[in-house]
């Protein structure tokens, strides 16, 4: 059997093990293969392989985490390091691939979870999320726990999934070691301090022993790059192209990074993590609305630089968050942003349309004697945060490339051009442009690891990008099997991203369906979800032979109206019920055969 | 004799089931707005050509986005003439599932619309057949679109005249249901036998195009001599009687080939306007199994006549027709354009010629000629004439509408421009940036040329001549460059070919004189004749015939001879 083929059923591994072993082993070349089979043989006989499935779960750290962009992987995985360099057992794992069987017999379980649009789980968290709050979630008095909920405080259900969480295993007997942890979108540093004081807080209940780490899923995978979050490489820009027509209401590029020497890796379905510097015009907008010097001398953590350039480099001035309008409707006494800025919806919404040069420019501080140091301006300001982009290119096709498909944000207001940050860096970058870059991997979007298995693809607008990955990967591959596009947009004529691309695979032979929707093209507005209707009768055969689903673009609604329009195929074509359709899809997400990436 | 091969649109034609090809299969493929290569083809038959704006195709390859497709469809209007009803139906079509939001006034008195995308051609044949309008066999090789001359003066004559022109339309076209079933949904019947799906086609149609044209003299505006058939009406008394029956004209030629030339219709005698049809069908059939068909650059009736002789071909027309052709009568014709402003006619009702500018009915700023049409067809009682010199006529008025009508033309800047008389004469075809086949600006760069030939006629005086301008972007016709005297045919961006000599009326061919010229050569070389002409002119001589008289070229007396030699 192949190792691809594998499933927890056939073997004596558990499902999530066997994940490991097989994304372990996709890694390895056949050489490298056959060494660890040799190897592995040759310990098992000698009688000393780790007993890993033996582990006493009780002598045990088990860290889950549920993460949708990777940030909840890296909090996870940074305290797997730092309790293993402690000598705990770790057992590091994705909720993912937990089986859920296993937690009755956990003693500290430490969980790490984001949430994302109305107060979601991310995929990998909503089996077990659902679990707990059945019938079926066992008594847990034994356990201990702690939760650290990753959120956005400009939503409104911020941490939502976390203190789902955190409350079901207190309803289930689970004792607390620390109070739920809510973290808002500059994470680090209480993430760091919980590290440090959830250990404090295991180390009563937990020998530690540095005979029995096991480091299930810790150790670095192989192509790993040292190029991190937090330690970028610093890349060029080869291309930033326009592919919207002339007659477009939108600009999207095309944009092209070189990684050079890099050795940055990454699979088709991953994201590209982007810093991005603050436009200087805008900068310059914030400075003179506020009568600062831009060489004044200001301090960030221990490094003193100019004030201009600790607001182009690091301070988030495109995206506002809630405290900020508090602060702000404070300081400036603007009687209408402090009423704004006691409804949480009003806010939400207000962060949505304005940036922080609006505030400046909108409601300025009043000639009272309110006045705004630059010490206290950089206190205001959150630090700047990479924005993460689908990645639309395969290695297997373009080397040291990667490329991304970026919509340039931009909006009008009071006369003033305002535009996304990194859409706008990305945009106006020249051949050459300098970009800190880094790869962080999606496992939660990969094409099937058999090549015959169908493949459907929904992504409209710039949801397209990995699907163009896709592509690439699969022709690179010689892989000919069924894939089938969903495409949508404004206008045929100007949005229809990689058009030629498109034709060209469809001629090839390596595309075999494309359905298209642009719904500004007719009086009535047609969406991917509209077609996804229309070819329901075929769509439902795809998925009776085993498709995999692929969804990715816009969170909010697309992927909302598509899931409605899934169940809706479900049921008229596949004359299931709501509730067995609704099943189906979840069998489909725990199967790994309906995969989201969306924002 | 050895089997040859035949030009590819031969075996198109052969295999498309009669005009069907996979139209239907290319409508509905989403994921780009052309169609194939044979059906490019096919589609021409159905009234409309793919086109792309090529001056963003290097832009679009660059934005990963194929090129900006669209469709230019023609309608088949015989002899120009619609209602006012039919009018706003068309204006409402422009505006609304068109990227070019404007109509099109042709060089053969019909209109059409630019830049229509492939998913609203079908929508927009619909809607011309709810205005009892179609665009089947506007284009393609078929009988064209029949011209009959729109002056509605001698209103008797003319409207025998038009009824022959209608009468020519309908009985040509072609008989194959696949426009039915492919854009107005009708169902499809059985496959018959070749002779009753195309009684007069066949299976491969003709081997090129077929232009007609119906002229009432003295009137030429239809430009007679440079269709493949033309009757010019012969009356008696006010009466029709019948026709000088004309044939073998056409404009279509390719630069650097000398086999291939512009030649006018030769005369071939009186028929009689019960014969017409006969006539008319015996031409085109000779013409179906006579024509060239392995060369499609040779392939149009004047080089059937040519190659075979005028004689052969006028004994096989009449035995064909059955019936034999009398001596020609003798008729004069005259002017090309048309009479501005208002006229009227013999049964008291009046008649307002419009100038429109390249026939391009648009609105722009301070002239909304496309509103001002539409809100003249609201009001007006009469009908609507498009004019072979891309004009349009509103004729019919009653004398108490006149004040009504004009004040809605000047309110638009339909009436009231300073209109030279070269101006009036001239007309250019569409080329850049839609046209495939243009080499060099016409239609956009025109207006601006007409200005400078004006500058220079009031500079040496002699603007009240007309002189008869033409320009086209490549040598294949549409404005009739070849019958102008000053005839200007694209090369390339910026360059043409400077023709000199034709008559004023459309009687004798014009003669290359400069090769690839730019515009400051150009003007600088009629700058100098329009001296000479000046002076040296005699009483009433036109700008053409002196031309040839002084020896700036030679007369085109037989343009397979004389054209290139």
């Amino acid at each position: 059997m192949l190792l691809k083929e594998l499933s927890s059923l056939a073997s004596p591994l558990s499902q999530g093990q066997v994940e490991k072993l097989k994304q372990l082993t996709s890694e390895l070349s056949a050489v490298q293969l056959a060494w660890v089979s040799g190897y592995l043989a040759a310990t098992a006989n000698a009688g000393q392989l780790a007993p890993v499935a033996q582990v006493q779960t009780a002598q045990t750290v088990t860290i889950l985490y549920g993460s949708q962009t990777g940030n909840g992987r890296g909090v996870a995985k940074a305290l797997a390091e730092k309790a293993q360099s402690q000598g705990y057992a770790v057992n590091l794992a994705s909720m993912g691939e937990y089986n859920v069987r296993q937690l009755k017999q956990e003693s500290v379980l430490l969980l790490v979870v984001s949430t994302h649009g109305e107060g979601e789980a991310p995929d990998d968290a909503i089996e077990l999320h659902k679990f707990l709050a059945s019938k079926r979630a066992p008594k847990l008095d034994n356990l201990h726990y702690s939760v650290l909920a990753l959120g956005d405080s400009s939503y409104e259900f911020f941490c939502q999934t976390g203190k789902d969480f955190d409350a079901r295993l207190a309803a289930l007997g689970a004792k607390s070691l620390l109070p739920l942890i809510e973290c808002d979108v500059d994470y680090e540093a209480a993430a760091g301090q919980w590290h440090a004081d959830v250990l404090e807080a295991v180390k009563p209940l937990i020998e530690t022993s540095s005979a029995s780490v096991v480091s299930i899923g810790t150790a670095k995978a192989i192509g790993e790059s040292e190029f991190t979050k937090q330690n970028p490489y610093s890349a060029e820009v080869l291309v930033s192209q326009k592919i919207t027509g002339r007659g477009s209401d939108r600009d999207v590029r095309h944009v092209e990074i070189d990684l050079g020497d890099s050795g940055l890796s990454y699979q088709a379905g991953d994201a590209l993590g982007v810093w991005f510097s603050n436009n200087e015009v805008l900068v310059d907008e914030v400075l003179a609305g506020l009568s600062l010097a831009a060489d004044e001398l200001v301090t960030i953590g221990t490094e003193s630089l100019p004030l201009k350039q600790a607001l182009v480099d690091r301070k988030e001035l495109t995206q506002l968050y809630p405290g900020l309008v508090k602060a702000w409707a404070e300081l400036s006494g603007n009687a209408e942003l402090l009423a704004l800025s006691e409804d949480k919806e009003q806010v939400r919404h207000f962060i949505l349309k304005h940036q922080f040069a609006d505030l400046v420019t909108q409601y300025p501080l009043s000639n009272n004697s309110v006045t705004l140091n630059a010490a206290k301006l950089l206190e205001l300001l959150r630090p700047l945060t990479p924005r993460l982009y689908s990645i639309a290119s395969s290695q297997s096709e373009v080397e040291t490339e990667v490329h991304l498909t970026v919509a340039l944000v931009e909006d009008e207001r009071h006369g003033a051009a305002r535009f996304g940050g990194a859409s706008h860096f990305l945009a106006s970058a020249q051949e050459g442009t300098q970009v800190k870059v880094y790869v962080e991997s999606n496992k939660h979007f990969r094409l099937p690891e058999n090549p015959e298995t169908p493949v459907i693809m929904v992504g409209p607008g710039t949801g397209v990008a990995p699907f163009r990955a896709f592509m690439q990967e699969r022709v690179a591959q010689g892989i000919k099997g069924d894939i089938w596009l969903f495409f949508g947009n404004p206008h045929f004529e100007e949005d229809f991203l990689y058009q030629t691309e498109w034709q060209q695979y469809l001629k090839n032979g390596d595309l075999s369906r494309i359905d298209v929707a642009f719904s500004r093209d007719q009086a009535h507005k047609i969406y991917v979800q509209h077609r996804i209707k229309e070819q329901g009768q075929a769509l439902w055969q795809w998925l009776q032979n085993g498709a995999h689903l692929y969804i990715c673009g816009d969170a909010e609604r697309m992927a909302k109206d598509v899931h409605q329009a899934l169940i809706e195929v479900a049921v008229e074509v596949g004359g299931l019920n709501i509730e067995a359709a609704e099943a189906y899809f979840e069998t489909l997400r725990s199967d790994k055969r309906y995969q989201k990436d969306v924002y | 004799m050895s089997e040859q091969k035949l030009a590819l649109n031969e075996y198109l034609k052969t295999d498309s089931d009669y005009l069907r090809g996979t139209i239907k299969e290319g409508l509905d493929s989403s994921v780009t707005g052309s169609f194939s290569d044979g059906d490019q083809q096919l589609i021409k038959f159905h009234g409309f050509y793919q086109q792309d704006d090529r001056d963003l195709r290097n832009e679009r390859k660059e934005q990963k986005l194929e090129p900006l497709y669209s469709f230019m469809l023609r309608a088949r209007v015989p002899g120009g003439i619609c209602s006012p009803q039919q009018w706003l139906g068309v204006d409402k079509i422009a505006s609304t599932l068109t990227s070019s939001n404007s109509i099109r006034l042709t060089t053969r008195q019909t209109f059409q619309y630019h830049g229509i995308p492939k998913r609203n051609l079908k929508t927009i044949i619909q809607d011309l057949d709810r205005e009892a309008l179609d665009s089947i066999a506007a284009c393609g090789d078929v009988n064209r679109n029949v011209m009959c001359n729109p002056n509605p003066v001698e209103s008797k004559l003319h409207e025998q005249a038009y009824a022959v022109a209608k009468q020519l339309s309908d009985h040509l076209l072609p008989h194959t249901r696949a426009y039915a079933e492919i854009w107005l949904d009708e169902e499809k019947l059985l496959t018959t036998e070749d002779e009753t799906v195309e009684p007069v086609y066949g299976k491969t149609y003709l081997p090129r195009k077929f232009k007609m044209a119906v002229a009432v003299p003295p009137d030429n505006d239809v430009d007679v001599y440079t269709n493949d058939l033309g009757f010019i009406a012969v009356a008696e008394n006010g009466e029709l009687v019948g026709f000088n029956l004309t044939a073998g004209g056409g404009m279509g030629s390719t630069h650097g080939e000398v086999e291939t030339f512009p030649r006018l219709a030769d005369d071939f005698g009186f028929i009689k306007t019960e014969d017409v049809m006969k006539f008319a069908e015996a031409v085109m059939t000779v013409q179906r199994d006579w024509g060239n068909r392995v060369n499609r650059k040779r392939s149009r009736l004047k080089y059937t006549i040519v190659d075979h002789g005028y004689e052969k071909f006028k004994a096989e027309v009449e035995l064909r027709a059955g019936v034999k052709f009398e001596p020609k009568r003798e008729v004069v014709i005259g002017d090309r354009g048309d009479r501005y402003g208002w006229v009227e006619g013999v049964d008291g009702k009046w008649h307002l010629t419009l100038f429109i500018e390249s026939g391009r009915i648009k609105d722009l700023p301070g002239q909304t000629l496309q509103t001002g049409l539409r809100e003249i067809a609201k009001i007006h009682k009469g009908d609507f004439r498009m004019t072979s010199n891309q004009n349009m006529i509103i004729a019919g008025v009653a004398a108490e509408d006149k004040a009504t009508i004009e004040g809605l033309a000047r309110k638009h800047g339909l009436l009231g421009q300073v209109l030279t008389q070269t101006r009036g004469h001239s007309i250019a075809c569409v080329a850049l940036p839609t046209c495939p086949l243009a080499m060099a600006e016409a239609e956009r760069y025109f207006p601006e040329f007409i200005d400078h030939i004006d500058a220079l006629q009031a500079k040496h005086g002699i603007s009240e001549q007309a002189i008869v301008v033409r320009m086209t972007g490549c040598p294949n016709g549409c404005a009739r460059p070849f019958a102008a005297e000053i005839g200007l045919v694209g090369k390339a961006p910026g360059r043409y070919n400077l023709y000199l000599g034709a008559s004023f009326e459309g009687t004798r061919l014009n003669k290359m004189h400069r090769e690839n010229i730019q515009e400051a050569d150009i003007l600088a070389e009629l700058d100098a004749l329009f001296g000479r002409y000046a002076v040296e002119r005699d009483a009433g001589e036109t700008f053409g015939n002196f031309t040839v008289r002084v020896g700036v070229v030679k007369a085109v007396i037989d343009a397979a001879k004389d054209f290139h030699g």
